[in-house]
């Protein structure tokens, strides 16, 4: 599995990301700035978190316009793989390769903590390193969490289990259906809002989020 | 020509901005104030002359750009 790591101005989580992927993968990851449009040879895009081009209109709207997101559409198309966390999830929104939006969190707060996240099925690429009904712990970070869309989205989400993780202790945001994480249709796709890759060593504190990048690593 | 998008949150879409707005104007005694919905407005000066053809263009934009569909509508005035 090779992995390339995308880069925009205001991006600020990548580090983090690289040190997941070195040390579930045992490769080093490409890193790929937003002018790029070449993605040949890559099977995983990841797009990382912070505030790619300082939020500035809506969060990842500004990102979702880059020449380097036209190639992960393709890649996606191609069947590629794309996970996206955070701003990442938020700019894959706006391109459209994930439906719905993250709205502003529902109490106006920024939220700096641990939450609770419900693994919803562990056959796909990203989850098969988790239990079924797995619960573990993911730090979130974000202003703009709050995950909605419309009602037969969301019921078509469910109903074709395209919801990848839940809020399980919790809902801070406000999320619809405290959805946290979701599919693409061909499941290859994954955006969410918490940092499984800030919970990958014990030196930072606990390894939940390892096997998301182990699942990976063995795809 | 110049040309004024208003984007809103659409009905229905929880606007927790607009809401905080509202309550902070209740506690400083505008009682009257029900429900608040916040908003952006975005001014765009057009190399356009037909006014037909810069509210198209604008709305073009909006689509694309300046709103999120599944979240926002948006409306266009033509002003000059």
């Amino acid at each position: 599995m090779r992995a390339g790591i995308l880069l925009f101005p205001g991006i600020n989580r990548e580090r983090d990301m690289v040190l997941a992927v070195r040390q579930s993968f045992g490769t080093e990851p490409r890193i790929v700035w937003h002018k790029e449009t070449d993605l040949t040879g890559l099977d995983l895009v990841i797009i990382p978190g912070g505030f790619s081009f300082g939020d500035y209109l809506r969060c990842g709207a500004m990102a979702a316009q880059s020449p380097v997101m036209r190639a992960v559409r393709d890649h996606a198309e191609r069947g590629g793989y794309v996970l996206g966390v955070c701003n990442g999830f938020q700019i894959l929104t706006e391109t459209g390769l994930l439906p719905g939006a993250l709205l502003r969190n529902a109490g106006l707060r920024f939220l700096s903590m641990d939450t609770m996240l419900k693994v919803e099925r562990n056959d796909t690429v990203f989850t098969a390193k988790y239990g079924k009904g797995e619960v573990f712990r993911a730090p979130m970070a974000h202003g703009d969490g709050n995950y909605t869309a419309d009602e037969a989205t969301l019921d078509r989400l469910e109903g074709e289990g395209l919801v990848a993780f839940r809020y399980h202790d919790e809902n801070r945001n406000g999320s619809a259906r405290a959805i946290a994480g979701v599919y693409s249709p061909n499941l290859r796709v994954l955006g969410l809002m918490p940092h499984p890759e800030d919970l990958v060593d014990p030196l930072m504190g606990g390894t939940d989020g390892k096997p998301l990048f182990d699942s990976l690593a063995a795809a | 020509m110049k040309a004024v998008v208003t984007v809103m949150l659409k009905a229905g879409v929880l606007d927790p901005q607009g809401k905080a707005i509202g309550h902070a104007l209740n506690n400083l005694g505008f009682a009257q104030v029900g429900e608040v919905r916040a908003g952006k407005i975005i001014e765009l000066e057009l190399a356009e002359t037909d006014p037909a053809a810069a509210k198209a263009a604008a709305e073009e934009m909006a689509k694309k750009l300046l709103a999120n569909m599944v979240i926002e509508s948006f409306k266009v005035e033509i002003t000059a």
